[in-house]
């Protein structure tokens, strides 16, 4: 394994050090691991508060600013935050409006943040909580934890984010969340496994001639092995998967997502492949994101996330953010 | 089994939990996300930091504070699971400064039933209820059948083990494995192996 790490044990500490460093619109409270605007709380604002494992990056530190997050707690790498860091962002976030937590589906998330919120309710914070669950590659929802939060985990925190920033109550910013969440899909592909710090070998094995379909955000393998092919067919199967799931209409906010080990130039081909499709369906993809945004450490792939449009989500996706990773309109 | 016995418990956990650091962490890494080893490891070093500090004076205490601190130190699905397990085991056990083998029982069916009212899981769905769950029964059968604590503990120990044995054929139901669907099937899960640890720690701790 060769990684730009100091230790096995400092991954996250010693990035944060790194955060806190290089953004002075962010507070980085190190010893709990939690980044804050660095002007919260905000009074009367309701507050965003989202976390999840580390190896997502940016996802979820960098959307923390004006317009997104108001705090995330990172945990060790796939490993979700604690209790007591997810109840320090909380109460350092409200303003007397209210928190809403963004909570990926994955069991120790939930069941984290569950315990975070109901502590937090007993200090008197008022807490909602969206669960997102947008990915299709995880079909049987019964047999199953449920589907895997994953890119639309950004397009919720933004669009409540802006949302947030108006000076709506928490259950409007709760609900136009869980909306955004509904009209979301993802689905990921991998080329190459990742490996995580602790580990220190590739969390699975995959051939120069194979690839991995609906793999996760954790480097878990995903469902189905397939032989490689070229990134239209990719792409297509990819599309299908949502396409059936919900039928792509109208206009559309479409993610093209690096795993965090693609070059840019291959996401763009992907990209024109489901702008493609897109047309094809009689869909249009009027807003767009291309880059790395919800990781997975060093793995090679892509995940595409689609979000049926309104008028009132296309204004809010609009509104001026300012963030470590996602900035405009300001 | 007083409160010294209880540490050493905790004590021999912390030390196959760190001998088995790179096993469990590859059982993950077949069908999770390849951080168990790691995420207990750091979770008993932190406990027995604690019990260190705090010096619990009954073995309910002692559990509840080692609970606490996996909640507060594990992160993912293990610290709140196996922290409710310690917590309600040690609630249960009350204020006694020795607890009976009929009394171990008892804290652990209050164990296991805290672990399934948060995960949710049931036996078979190829998580740590599968060794947990059957070490419970065998702990409650060898408690009506009399045998001395240290037998009761062993059958324990055997029922946990053969339980995660038991869940490489299975297809993951619950956690992060489910959503490999078929293909979590030939792999142990990670969990059902470190719940089987734990027991053969309590073995262990009898045995000193």
């Amino acid at each position: 394994m060769k990684k730009l790490i100091n230790s096995v044990d400092s991954v996250v500490t010693d990035a944060l050090r790194g955060i806190a460093a290089a953004h002075p619109s962010l507070r980085v409270d190190i010893e709990n691991k939690v980044v804050f605007r660095a002007d919260a709380p905000r009074p009367g604002k309701v507050g965003l508060v989202s976390g999840g494992g580390s190896g997502h990056e940016p996802l979820h530190g960098g959307f923390v600013g004006y317009g997104m997050l108001d705090a995330a707690c990172p945990g060790e790498v796939f490993t979700s935050p604690v209790p007591d860091q997810l109840i320090e962002a909380t109460k350092g976030v409200d303003g007397g409006a209210g928190v809403l937590h963004i909570v990926k589906n994955y069991t120790g998330d939930v069941l984290n943040f569950e315990m975070a919120a109901e502590l937090s309710g007993d200090e008197g914070v008022e807490v909602a909580t969206v669960l997102v669950n947008d990915d299709v590659a995880v079909q049987d929802s019964l047999f199953t934890a449920g589907r895997r939060g994953t890119g639309a985990t950004l397009f919720v925190e933004k669009i409540a984010g802006a949302l947030a920033e108006t000076g709506a109550h928490l259950a409007e910013v709760a609900r136009v969340a869980r909306e955004v969440n509904e009209r979301s899909r993802s689905f990921g592909v991998a080329l190459t496994p990742c490996t995580v710090p602790a580990a220190g070998k590739p969390t699975f094995e995959l051939s120069d001639t194979e690839i991995e379909l609906g793999i996760g955000i954790h480097g878990e393998p995903g469902r189905t092995r397939a032989p490689m092919r070229e990134a239209r067919e990719i792409v297509r199967t990819a599309m299908d998967a949502i396409e059936a799931d919900l039928p792509l209409s109208g206009e559309t906010l479409v993610m093209v997502n690096g795993m965090g080990g693609t070059p840019l130039i291959e996401l763009y081909i992907v990209f024109a492949e489901v702008e493609a499709y897109l047309r094809e369906k009689g869909a249009t993809a009027v807003r767009s994101l291309v880059g790395n945004y919800v990781t997975s450490l060093d793995m090679q792939g892509f995940s595409v996330t689609t979000c049926s449009l309104t008028g009132e989500l296309t204004r809010l996706w609009d509104a001026p953010v300012e963030t470590p990773a996602l900035r405009w309109g300001r | 089994m007083n409160t010294q016995f209880f540490a050493a418990w905790i004590e021999e956990i912390a030390t196959a939990v760190r001998a088995q650091r790179d096993h469990l962490t590859q059982l993950d890494a077949a069908i999770g996300d390849a951080d168990h080893g790691a995420n207990l490891d750091r979770g008993f070093t932190a406990a027995q930091e604690a019990l260190a500090g705090a010096s619990p004076q009954t073995p309910g205490a002692l559990l509840v504070l080692v609970g606490s601190t996996l909640i507060r130190k594990v992160g993912g699905a293990s610290g709140p699971l196996y922290g409710t397990a310690f917590r309600e085991m040690g609630k249960a056990f009350g204020e006694a400064p020795e607890i009976s083998p009929a009394e171990l029982s008892t804290g652990l069916n209050a164990a296991l039933a805290g672990v399934q009212r948060l995960g949710a899981a049931a036996e078979g769905d190829k998580t740590m209820v599968d060794a947990l769950a059957p070490a419970a029964e065998a702990l409650a059968q060898a408690v009506r059948d009399g045998l001395k604590p240290e037998e009761a503990l062993e059958a324990a120990a055997a029922a946990a083990e053969q339980g995660a044995r038991a869940t490489v054929p299975l297809q993951a139901r619950k956690g992060r494995a489910s959503y490999l669907g078929p293909r979590s099937v030939g792999h142990e899960d990670p969990g059902a192996a470190s719940t089987a640890l734990l027991f053969g720690a309590l073995k262990a701790a009898a045995s000193r």
